[in-house]
């Protein structure tokens, strides 16, 4: 593929300075994000030198096979099956046309926002042996009932979380989808490919990088689960993790497992680095989005009964329960100041997603400028927050906050003020900061596979019309990646409603979330109670999956 | 550089300056969760005029948090369930010894700490409930008998990652030793009617609906039930009457180490034990208060009396591990 601006591609060791040894100030900037996301990183890490020996040898002996085991098995069928849902949803709604192929492009987002463990909690209620669906087959149809599969098992684990992860895959293949230019399409028609073919060939590799992209978050989220796959009793990984730390009190120990976790991302971050480095993905010079492919009368049939298959399973049913639920409890539970609860979400996804976009852009376009290797370790060791589990994530957060405000009570003492007391810890304002470090790689993932498809020539072009530095930023690409900034502002506004053992840990006192009540309501058992908060989350997410239809609607047209 | 250090320096003496005028404050880090713990911290606020700032989460994440913090935790009071959660708590020196002749009268020594570092503030018990349809108490008797063949296919139990469940094994080596508690869980997990449960009222749901027959849960997963549905097929059974008696656990609370209000922070362990606060604080979750002087709820007594186990509950934290251990080995998930 096209090389070019080779002022900007001429390859310097590590790739830090300019010409003339000023510092180049995207790499300060990146190189900043990455040192905020590492610190809590490394203070989790510290743990590797304690002696374990003991747990360790324990878990050898016992687990960690079966662990290691269930977790290739969960993690392959969930990218398996999300893979499936998301790329075959995404393909229908983003190239195809068909009546209600709308209604469905944005349909199909609106499980994002029911997090994984509610998904859980919702099927375990629903297909349980003691569950509605069990229960009435036992009574009416006794000769069928025995034929149910548990839903408590590896193919039900694999299942619900799928469904609660496939809309990661479906809006970033979707936007990749969407952005293919019709002239590629055109020109591989006219080299007579079938529609199979051009869609292996061409729309199918073209879309890679965004495809990919969901997929690595849909892992990652898979890797770091915890709550889900308690609900189901099924031991992955994160299960020795939580042993180590809630069983044996052994933070070190936890603190080793995790470690591995981060070394098994950075692994996958990696590969797929590499996988892809030889490849460019730029749009076509023409703006004309490709033209979508009319669907005969019985292909529509089949997209529709898919479609409308995966929408209820993984949206209407879930919700109808939910409400039922609600219906029960709504006398006990709708006094608690839900309002507060609720404003408490939004405005920290707000600030978290706004904190957590600008560090993606920042590395984004950093990434974009300087090609060193230094630059792509960098830009990997950022997007590591996503892969620790939440709250071990948090212990590291503690570390670092408590760090801080122990050497500023020492600095205050240097200059003859006694005062002591967590400056940082416990304050509202660090919240954002600790979504940023969680949710970057989300943020990361969105912007930066929109940035792959603007064409250097295109700066070149910039450039000799005399528009560069930030203000080809501003003007050039900043309109030309909107759309993946709002995919991945949202996503990630999203992922902070869900999220819950940060929030946990760093909120000030009497900052309750409707992710926290979810939490103290479930683990008490009250999973009727406990879907109020998670209807009012669901609801919430319709705010931002609202805004996003939209502004899809808008560039699609 | 000096302007805008002594500007910084400024704006925090100011920050906490305020922070500090309200001194009669407390600060509770609680595993016991608000709708629990409100009821209780706002008629003491009502009482004394002291308010009370809490935040909740899981036990072991709070007692991280404390150690991370050290000396400069703003937490007075750390409030948990599960005495093993109490017991590594203080183990790991973020309680400190409170002597209070009120706490000595009011809570009963096998429920609080020898050193006096934590406190029982309600008693919970682990039995066992049965299917009134199909099992005749006269079946039952102990936790050990649970794992005769004869109930292959009808024990329902929660996960052994809950510390519930790893105190009642720890109690169980206490009493037994390591041989034959294995032995006993193994029979547990041979006679399993599904796979462990993630919740005690998901295995007391699965004994309505006929998958099992016996379960191992706390009293007040059962009470909660009751309350939603009286008329259930379900009946608690105490088990272990003739010998060790039924494993009691306690939610309970400490005074932490870096307190900066000592003082107010024992006032508010007193008020719990008291006759005031036990109702109030065993009632919210259906449990039993700590003080003799004090009954349950009507709605709890009817369960009947039982014998409890006495064993001191430092054990369930001594013994955790090699509970976790043995469950691991006999292959209880």
């Amino acid at each position: 593929m096209e090389r070019c601006d080779t002022d900007m591609m001429m390859e310097r060791p590590l790739g830090l300075f300019r010409a003339g040894g000023r510092v180049e100030p995207s790499l300060v900037l990146a190189s900043g994000v990455a040192l905020v996301v590492v610190l809590p990183i490394l203070f989790v890490m510290v743990s590797i030198f304690a002696d374990t020996r003991d747990i360790w040898g324990h878990l050898r002996e016992n687990l960690l096979a079966g662990l290691l085991f269930n977790t290739a098995v969960l993690s392959a069928g969930v990218l398996a099956l999300t893979a499936l849902f998301g790329v075959w949803a995404a393909y229908l709604t983003a190239l195809c046309e068909f009546p209600g192929r709308r209604f469905f492009s944005w349909a199909l987002l609106l499980p994002l926002s029911i997090p994984t463990y509610v998904m859980a909690f919702v099927y375990t209620g629903l297909l349980d042996y003691s569950g509605p669906v069990a229960t009435f087959l036992r009574q009416h149809v006794p000769t069928v009932a025995p034929f149910m599969p548990p839903i408590r098992s590896t193919g039900g684990v694999i299942l619900v979380l799928a469904l609660a992860l496939y809309p990661y895959v479906f809006l970033l293949a979707a936007g990749g989808f969407a952005s293919q230019g019709e002239r590629v399409l055109e020109a591989s028609r006219s080299m007579g490919l079938s529609r199979r073919r051009l869609f292996f060939r061409v729309m199918l590799p073209m879309a890679r990088p965004f495809i990919f992209g969901g997929l690595i978050l849909v892992l990652m989220e898979t890797l770091a689960d915890f709550g889900a796959v308690a609900v189901f009793n099924y031991d992955t990984f994160t299960t020795a993790i939580y042993k180590a730390w809630f069983g044996f009190f052994s933070i070190d120990a936890a603190s080793q497992l995790a470690s591995l976790l981060v070394v098994m991302a950075l692994g996958v971050l990696t590969a797929e680095g590499w996988s892809r480095r030889r490849m460019r993905y730029f749009r076509g010079r023409d703006g004309r989005r490709a033209k979508r492919i009319p669907l005969s009368r019985r292909q529509a049939l089949g997209a529709h009964l898919f479609l409308g298959g995966l929408f209820s399973v993984a949206f209407v049913i879930p919700m109808i329960q939910l409400f039922a639920w609600v219906g029960e409890a709504w006398r006990e539970e709708w006094h608690l100041g839900y309002g507060e609860l609720l404003g408490n979400s939004l405005a920290l996804a707000g600030a978290g997603a706004f904190l957590t976009l600008s560090a993606a852009l920042i590395l984004a376009f950093a990434g974009r400028k300087l090609t060193g290797r230094f630059m792509a370790i960098l830009s990997r060791i950022s997007l590591l927050g996503y892969a620790l589990p939440g709250t071990v994530l948090a212990v590291g957060m503690v570390r670092v906050l408590t760090g801080i405000d122990h050497m500023a009570t020492g600095l205050f003492a240097v200059l003859g003020v006694a005062i002591s007391g967590p400056f940082l810890q416990g304050t509202v304002w660090v919240m954002p900061v600790a979504y940023m470090v969680r949710f970057l790689s989300v943020g990361f993932n969105a912007v930066s596979s929109s940035l792959g498809r603007v064409s250097p020539s295109m700066d070149e072009a910039a450039r000799t019309l005399g528009v560069s530095g930030f203000s080809l930023v501003r003007k050039i690409h900043l309109p030309l990646i909107q759309g993946g900034m709002v995919t991945g502002a949202i996503l990630v506004f999203i992922d902070i409603m869900k999220e819950m053992p940060l929030t946990l840990m760093t909120r000030p006192f009497g900052w309750d979330t409707l992710a926290v009540k979810i939490f103290e309501l479930t683990s008490e058992g009250e999973w009727e109670r406990a879907a109020i908060p998670a209807v009012a989350l669901v609801v919430a997410g319709l705010i931002p999956v609202g805004i996003l239809v939209w502004q899809k609607e808008r560039t699609n047209r | 550089m000096k302007i805008i250090l002594s500007a910084l320096c400024a704006v925090m003496v100011t920050l906490t300056g305020l922070s500090q005028a309200f001194s009669e404050e407390l600060v509770v880090y609680s595993a016991r969760k608000e709708h629990l713990i409100k009821p209780l911290f706002d008629a003491y606020e009502k009482k004394t005029g002291v308010t009370i700032k809490y935040i909740t989460g899981k036990a072991p994440v709070l007692l991280e948090r404390l150690k991370s913090e050290g000396a400069q935790t703003p937490a007075d009071l750390l409030m948990t369930v599960d005495a093993g959660n109490l017991w590594h708590a203080a183990r790991e020196g973020v309680l400190q010894p409170v002597s209070s002749s009120v706490l000595a009268a009011n809570i009963p020594a096998s429920l609080r700490d020898p050193e006096n570092r934590w406190f029982g503030l309600s008693r919970r018990a682990r039995t066992l409930v049965y299917s009134t349809e199909r099992v005749s108490p006269s079946e039952l008797s102990s936790y050990e008998n649970l794992a005769d063949p004869a109930w292959k296919g009808r024990l329902a139990l929660r996960t052994s990652k809950k510390v519930y469940n790893q105190s009642l094994v720890a109690m169980l080596i206490a009493e037994h030793g390591e041989t034959k508690t294995e032995a006993i869980i193994k029979g547990w997990v041979s006679n399993l009617a599904a796979p462990p449960f993630s919740s005690d009222t998901k295995a007391l749901e699965a004994i309505i609906a006929g998958q099992g027959d016996v379960a191992v849960v706390n009293t007040y997963y059962f009470g909660r039930l009751q309350k939603k549905t009286p008329g259930l097929p379900l009946a608690i059974f105490w088990p272990n009457q003739s010998t060790g008696g039924v494993h009691v656990n306690v939610s309970g609370a400490g005074v932490t180490a870096h307190s900066k209000h000592p003082d107010a922070a024992k006032a508010l362990l007193e008020w719990l034990s008291g006759p005031e606060a036990q109702n109030l604080f065993a009632d919210a979750n259906m449990e039993y208060p700590v003080n003799p002087s004090v009954k349950p709820h009507d709605f709890v007594a009817a369960w009947g009396e039982f014998k409890g186990s006495d064993l001191g509950l430092e054990k369930a934290g001594e013994l955790q591990s090699d509970a976790i251990r043995l469950m691991d080995r006999a292959g209880y998930k």
